[in-house]
Order: structure tokens, then C-alpha cells, then sequence
């Protein structure tokens, strides 16, 4: 087999001990699981990449084709619409729980008042109860308020477990940020309005971008909990991939399935590179 | 009380004009207060309460619902559910752990990390499709045992309760690896030099030397994962059959097929109660180390944050 990276002669006979030793902890047995776990990660993704070109419906190669890129653009209405519901949901949730988070953070990290101890355990909560028991009392609740399941369920479940993600970003931004600067821009005559808008809120905007970005993520990939709260008629891609491949492969979602891979690299890097601009600037 | 001091800046001052806390985090306690604890405190008192003949509950006080939990059908579902979240927990750290020492070491920290990253921003189903893409009857796997002669019949791999573990160390070795290469990155490595030189063997140096001092990330990435494992819900339904049912299916069967609303809520209790010991657990190691664990998970929360926007502003990642 092919080692992918150069492996040193070991010394020979009765070499000294020190070289052996140096010699080991070049080739580690971290590096080892490191790279194993890294072909253990990334293999499945490549095989779906691989068999997305695949002409046959199965998994069984025979021939190069776009055919199901063409299925996937082409004839898949209700799997763009599916796609529609769940940018809605995300763009919208997203939005709401970064302005709350945002301000959420602002007071927990610098003022002190009566229910602080409270927002502090309700924001660290649900990032660590598991997701279904967000969506089953939500679902429960949602019953009991008689609120019809639909987009808009849908749309405050993904709000509220989107909230912590982004005040807990925030807050740690504001963390780095040197609290001297507010008390100066008070000094100077600003109003509270005006120190949030032209002080906090710039140099927390990393941190709430950012925030906002995983929100995003976070809502256009949760099943568990949409699966929940979901009605007729409010499929999420999530959900729509769920019913195709419930039975087994389907070769449209191999397709679907490398744009969103292609789609999370390119959305990355071009943000990274967004972002470093705005730095700079 | 003292507002909450953070590692490197000074404690901020609590201003004495107006008080504006609540103005900002009055709108993050409402949300949460409505749409979190209301419906935590719904599925408690429904817990208690009898169950309605067409799902939902009726307002009479009963414990049906705990009592059905000691029936041996649902115990042997939670212990199966206890056995595999552990085990698939310790794979998941015994691959993680060396995962996140070799990220610390290395001098490309802000491209490993990315690779670790990468497929933790797939798509969750998308990633537990690629393995049934992979172990299906019709699948990779299969088609490809076949083509090199190996095998005539295919074999089921999935369906079992080895496909759910396997799937779930896939599914949450990211959650493992990110918190205990953070650890171990700001871990000083010339104690185990030091230790060498004392005449340490390697295996000591790890077990003595290394592996006490990053007791708080171990303990975060436990928690990361055996908590969303012991919750399961999406991956043994996927890849499980009937016999690696988990309680998170449990809960999904009781509240839409069979509608037993005041069952379905116990169980979650029962979940919630076994997460809640393992935060107290956390709590009951001395408070520096609680703390210490606290802020791992902010740096967990940050270094997610920061793979997305700029890897290289990252305070470990951009090192050489």
C-alpha cells in the first residue's frame, strides 16, 4: 500500500536508543488515527460524489452521466420547493434570533440585573438537551396553544435553538472587547442608542455575523426537531430528503447531495474571504 | 452577585446610571421563557397526567405513565439505549483523543482543522444517507464485495445495532475531536518532555502527564457526545432496525402512532433527566474545573464560528 506521506528508514541493528526514539514520535500512532479518521470522515462524501456520475440507478458503476443532475434541476419541483420553504425558514429565524441573541449577549455580558442567573441557564439549556426533546415539547406545546403546524412552528422552533449558537458567539466576542471604550463614548455625550449603534454593535458584528452564519446552517440541516413541528405542506429540504431516501438510494439526493456539499465549501470560503475584506477595511 | 469575569480582560464595570440589562436580555428571557421552559414545564405536569383516548391528555392525576416506564419492554429499550450511547461514546473518544493531539502538535493547525470541519458542516442526513449509500443491500459495499468476487449473496450490514454505532461514531466524531484538540492546545507540551527526560516512558507520559491535565476537555466531549447519542432520534431510524430501536424512537412512536402523550413525556423525562445528571456530574468536580469546562464549550462555540468566517483569525488556528 501507498503511504501518502514519507516514512523514515528506521535505524538499523543497535542503533542508539535516542534515534529509535526520535524516530517514533516522527511516525506517531496520532498521525496514524489522525489520517484515518480523516479518510473516515471525508469517504462516504467521495462516494457520493463518485456515484452522483453514475449512470445505473444502484450502486453499481456502469457508466458517466449528468442524467441526474438533469432529474435534480430539471423535474424535481417539489424538491425546490422544499428548498424554498427551508430558505424561508432559515433567512427568517436566522434573522430573529440574531438581533434577540445579540442584545441578549450585550445584557448578560455588561450589565447586572435581577434575571441574569436565569437567561444565563435558559441560553445554555437547549444547546445541551438533545433535539428531541426540544421538538417533542414543542410539539406538545404548539398542540396545546392550538397553533396550526406549518411554516410558522416551524419558524420558532428553529429561532429557539438558534438562539443560544448566536449569543454564545456574540458573547464571546464581546468578551474580547475592552469595555473602556463604552464608558468613553459615554463620557463623550453619547446616548445609550447611540453608543449600541455606533460602538457595540461594529464591534460585536464578527461576532453576530457569524452567529447569523451558523444559524443559517443549523436551520437549513435540522430534521429532528422540523420533523416535529412540521405540517402538511410545510416540507423542509431536510424533510424532503428524509421521505427519498427512506427506502434506500436514490441516486437524484447523490446529486443534490454533492451541490450542498459544493455549495457549503464555496458559501465558506467566499465569506471567509468577504470577511477578512471587511476586516482589513 | 459578581458580573461574569472573563480570562484575559478586566471585570467590567457595572455602570451606576441606568440599568439597561434587562432592556437588552428582556427579549432573549421572553423567547425562551415561552417557547422553552413553557413547553419543558408542559411535558412535566403531561407526565403526570392520564392519557386522552385520541392522543393528547385528560386533567386527571395519574402515574401510568411512569408505572409503563418499568415495564420490561421500555427497560430494555433505555438499558440498550444506556449500552450503545456508551459504547459509541468511547470509540468516538478513544478516536478523538489521539485526533485532537495530532492537530495541536501539527504546524498546518488551520488546515487540519478544516478538514475535520468540512464534514461536520454537511448535512446531517445528507451524511447518514452517504452510509446507506455505502452499507445498502444494493449498495457500495456490496456491489463492490461482488464485482472483486468475494462475495455471491449480499450481506446485510445495515439494519443492525453495529450500523447504528458505526453511523453515530461518524456522526459525532467532530463534536469529539474539536474540544479536545482545544484542550490539548493549550496544553504546555514541554511537561512531557520534561517527563521523558525523567525517565518517563511515552504511554506514562500520556496517562500520567497529559491525559490529567486535560481532564476538563475529556469531559466536554463526553458530554458533546454522548448526549445528542443518547438522544437519538434520525439514525436509528435511518440505519437501525426494529431490534436497535433507541428511546428517542420511542418517544416519536408514543406521540404519533400509538398517541400516548402522558408516556411519550416520561420518556422524554427520562432523557432529560439522565443529561441534567451529566451537567451535574460537571458541576460536582470542583468549581475551577467546571469552569474550565464552561469555557471549552465557548471555545467549542468559537471555533465553530470561526471555521466558518476566518480560520485564520482563530486564536490556536492561525499558529504556526
Amino acid at each position: 500500500m501507498n503511504i501518502p506521506f514519507p516514512v523514515r528508514k528506521q535505524p538499523q541493528g543497535e542503533a542508539s536508543r535516542h534515534a529509535r526514539r526520535a524516530y517514533r514520535s516522527r511516525f506517531s500512532l496520532s498521525q496514524t488515527v489522525f489520517l484515518a479518521s480523516i479518510v473516515f470522515l471525508f469517504m462516504p462524501l467521495f462516494v457520493l460524489v463518485l456515484y452522483s456520475f453514475n449512470e445505473s440507478k444502484g450502486m453499481g458503476w456502469t457508466r458517466f452521466s449528468l442524467v441526474w443532475y438533469e432529474k435534480l434541476f430539471l423535474q424535481s419541483d417539489d424538491l425546490w420547493r422544499a428548498f424554498g420553504n427551508s430558505a424561508i425558514v432559515a433567512f427568517s429565524s436566522a434573522g430573529v434570533a440574531t438581533v434577540i441573541g445579540t442584545l441578549g449577549a450585550i445584557g448578560v455580558n455588561w450589565y447586572k440585573f435581577r434575571l441574569k442567573v436565569y437567561v444565563q441557564a435558559i441560553t445554555f439549556l437547549p444547546m445541551i438537551l438533545p433535539e428531541i426533546i426540544i421538538g417533542v415539547s414543542l410539539l406538545v406545546f404548539f398542540s396545546g396553544i392550538k397553533l396550526k403546524l406549518g411554516l410558522v412552528s416551524i419558524f420558532i422552533a428553529h429561532t429557539t435553538f438558534n438562539l443560544p449558537f448566536v449569543y454564545l458567539m456574540v458573547m464571546a466576542r464581546l468578551d474580547e472587547f475592552d469595555y473602556s471604550i463604552i464608558e468613553a463614548a459615554h463620557d463623550l455625550g453619547a446616548t445609550e442608542r447611540q453608543t449600541l449603534l455606533r460602538v457595540i454593535l461594529p464591534a460585536a458584528m464578527p461576532g453576530f455575523i457569524s452567529g447569523f452564519l451558523t444559524a443559517i446552517t443549523l436551520s437549513l440541516e435540522d430534521f429532528v426537531i422540523t420533523f416535529f413541528v412540521s405540517g402538511p405542506g410545510s416540507t423542509t429540504l431536510p424533510l424532503y430528503v428524509y421521505s427519498a431516501i427512506r427506502f434506500g438510494v436514490s441516486p437524484v439526493i447523490n446529486a443534490l447531495s454533492v451541490v450542498m456539499i459544493l455549495g457549503t465549501v464555496i458559501l465558506t470560503y467566499s465569506l471567509r474571504n468577504f470577511l477578512k475584506y471587511i476586516a482589513a477595511k | 452577585m459578581k458580573p461574569a469575569a472573563s480570562p484575559g480582560s478586566a471585570t467590567p464595570p457595572i455602570r451606576a446610571t441606568r440599568n439597561y440589562g434587562l432592556t437588552y436580555a428582556g427579549p432573549t428571557a421572553l423567547w425562551f421563557s415561552f417557547f422553552f421552559v413553557a413547553p419543558l414545564l408542559i411535558i412535566v405536569l403531561y407526565s403526570f397526567l392520564k392519557k386522552g383516548l385520541y392522543g393528547g391528555v385528560e386533567p386527571i392525576f395519574s402515574l401510568d405513565a411512569y408505572r409503563a416506564l418499568i415495564n420490561p419492554t421500555f427497560a430494555a429499550v433505555a438499558f440498550k439505549t444506556l449500552v450503545s450511547s456508551i459504547i459509541a461514546t468511547i470509540i468516538t473518544i478513544l478516536i478523538a483523543l489521539p485526533c485532537g493531539y495530532f492537530m495541536a502538535k501539527s504546524r498546518h493547525q488551520t488546515t487540519l482543522l478544516l478538514l475535520v470541519i468540512i464534514p461536520f458542516w454537511t448535512n446531517f442526513l445528507i451524511r447518514v444517507y452517504a452510509w446507506i449509500a455505502i452499507l445498502g443491500n444494493n449498495g457500495f459495499l456490496n456491489n463492490f464485495l461482488h464485482r472483486v468476487g468475494l462475495t455471491h449473496e449480499y450481506i446485510q450490514f445495515l439494519y443492525n445495532q453495529e450500523a447504528v454505532i458505526l453511523v453515530l461514531v461518524y456522526m459525532y466524531l467532530p463534536y469529539a475531536i474539536l474540544p479536545l484538540f482545544s484542550t490539548i492546545d493549550k496544553f504546555d507540551f514541554s511537561l512531557l518532555e520534561a517527563a521523558r527526560d525523567l525517565g518517563a516512558t511515552k504511554t506514562q507520559s500520556m496517562t500520567k502527564i497529559l491525559l490529567p491535565n486535560i481532564r476538563a476537555g475529556v469531559f466536554t466531549a463526553v458530554l458533546f457526545t454522548f448526549i445528542p447519542i443518547f438522544g437519538a432520534y434520525a439514525v436509528p431510524l435511518l440505519v437501525g432496525g426494529k431490534d436497535s430501536y433507541m428511546l428517542g424512537n420511542v418517544i416519536a412512536d408514543q406521540l404519533t402512532k400509538t398517541r400516548n402523550w402522558p408516556l411519550a413525556s416520561a420518556i422524554s423525562m427520562v432523557i432529560t433527566a439522565v443529561t441534567t445528571a451529566g451537567i451535574m456530574v460537571m458541576m460536582a468536580m470542583n468549581k475551577r474545573e467546571a469552569t474550565r469546562v464552561m469555557e471549552e464549550r465557548r471555545a467549542f462555540a468559537d471555533s465553530m464560528a470561526d471555521s466558518v468566517v476566518d480560520p485564520a483569525s482563530h486564536p490556536t488556528g492561525g499558529q504556526a
